[in-house]
């Protein structure tokens, strides 16, 4: 299949960036979209111009890294699927592809379409963890767990941040991955301990970083590739409203 | 954690929006059914429960909590825009294709589309009651409310505006009600799917029944 893109590409975050229009020929339908990224890179390359920049890991949709806003979608046109787990088979030939990078202030551009999303980092070392003592890892069992429970908080841990719900939001808000986070340690036993902290300083962080308010359009949730559920950020509403009304003045 | 009481998160903006916001729906509420009373007939009905509200100590008080309810939701519905306005300052080529809750995007305008009316609401009727403006030739005094009604709903020009103000309302309320609940975490599978039913209806009943009162009364009356 022959395909038309059309790509953002900037030099870096201080400059001016703009789209460049590609002619590729023969793209095989079985190629993944970062492997067909992969092809007109290495036409670029033996071209003696400019790879396009993006930014992959895993492949195979579990590591976040790969995040490219295609066609006016995160990730591109399937749901609960990630950029590098779609194929271009779910493209016509002849289509127009558009290519842009996440657009957040709080995820500002490094080159072409990586961004940086350390922001995300930053929120999670506000509260995106629990407190254990070192030493051998105690035993798996000791604390019983509901198995709903449990598998509630897994709904909640499949959270890749990788930022498509950043990207799928209007206002580029971050508060699904908030919310994941904040409900996967709030509901068992070893996150309750510093729950009311966790929230409100994880909140705080997602706040002086430059993310947008949450207007409950729900694209997010449209376009998470885990299919992380909008009900979290109403868990975290509640977290926060019980943070705020019951803990002490000082904590 | 020590946290300056001053500076609200975006979290309590939403919260403090939300909570005037449902206090509003429910104004909204009770004054569809006083309005409703206009169709019975005659101006007896509603002439009793304007008198009512209007020297009932209880509902004074509430008309003092039901202003501050609009400044605040006008004021932290500002706010919330003018904060997402800056958090993309780079907008996408392509528009979005994902799937949304259509309305929640215009909520600043339909907002701006209320307020509007709100405006020319409060000047036809209530600054009538306070003295503000003059009382009109065909009311008996500051307080019919029902024969400045049926004037302008004579008026094509005006209750076309009002019609079209109140559809609007209706964009703005099925977003609203069930955004209230999910704000105020209020989203479970058992009930949430049930809220947003009720949010369309309440959307539909606040819009249509506003609605048939000038009809009814340009056309029929």
């Amino acid at each position: 299949m022959d395909i038309k893109l059309k790509i953002w590409r900037q030099k870096n975050a201080s400059t001016k960036g703009r789209f460049e229009d590609y002619d590729l020929k023969d793209v095989s339908p079985e190629m993944s979209f970062l492997e067909m990224l992969d092809y007109l890179n290495k036409q670029l390359i033996e071209g003696g111009k400019e790879p396009v920049t993006f930014e992959h890991d895993c492949r195979e949709g579990i590591c976040g890294t790969c995040g490219l806003y295609i066609n006016g979608r995160p990730h591109g046109p399937l749901t609960h699927t990630t950029t590098c787990e779609l194929h271009m088979r779910e493209f016509k030939d002849g289509e127009t592809i558009i290519v842009e990078p996440w657009r957040s202030k709080a995820f500002p551009i490094i080159k072409d379409l990586a961004v940086d999303r350390s922001a995300f980092d930053k929120i999670m070392h506000a509260g995106g963890f629990i407190n254990v003592d070192t030493g051998s890892s105690k035993e798996a069992n000791a604390i019983p767990i509901n198995k709903k429970i449990a598998d509630r908080a897994f709904d909640a841990a499949v959270c890749i941040g990788c930022g498509a719900c950043v990207a799928a939001c209007k206002n580029s808000s971050a508060m699904l991955f908030v919310a994941a986070k904040v409900s996967q340690y709030a509901m068992l036993p070893q996150g309750k301990v510093e729950a009311a902290d966790r929230v409100q300083r994880m909140v705080e962080k997602m706040d002086e970083l430059g993310f947008g308010y949450c207007s409950n359009t729900y694209a997010c949730e449209f376009d998470c590739p885990k299919g992380i559920s909008v009900e979290f950020i109403a868990q975290m509403n509640r977290e926060f409203i019980s943070a705020k009304m019951c803990s002490h003045k000082n904590h | 954690m020590k946290q300056s009481t001053l500076k609200l998160s975006s979290l309590s903006h939403k919260f403090i929006l939300a909570l005037a916001g449902l206090f509003l729906m429910l104004f909204l509420s009770t004054h569809l059914l006083t309005n409703l009373l206009m169709l019975t007939g005659d101006s007896s009905a509603f002439d009793q429960a304007v008198e009512f509200l209007s020297t009932n100590p209880i509902i004074k008080v509430v008309e003092y909590v039901l202003f501050a309810a609009f400044i605040i939701h006008i004021i932290f519905g500002v706010i919330v825009w003018l904060n997402n306005n800056k958090a993309r300052p780079v907008k996408y080529y392509v528009a979005s294709g994902s799937e949304t809750s259509y309305f929640s995007k215009f909520m600043i305008h339909t907002g701006l589309i209320i307020f509007v009316f709100l405006v020319i609401h409060l000047v036809n009727f209530y600054f009538v009651k306070l003295g503000l403006v003059a009382v009109p030739e065909y009311a008996s005094d500051s307080h019919d409310f029902y024969a400045m009604a049926v004037v302008l709903f004579k008026e094509p020009l005006y209750s076309l505006i009002y019609v079209v103000c109140f559809i609007f309302l209706g964009f703005h309320l099925k977003h609203a009600f069930q955004s209230a609940f999910q704000t105020l975490g209020l989203n479970h599978d058992k009930y949430f799917p049930a809220i947003k039913v009720i949010s369309t209806i309440y959307a539909l009943v606040i819009s249509i029944g506003f609605s048939i009162i000038p009809v009814y009364f340009y056309f029929f009356h």
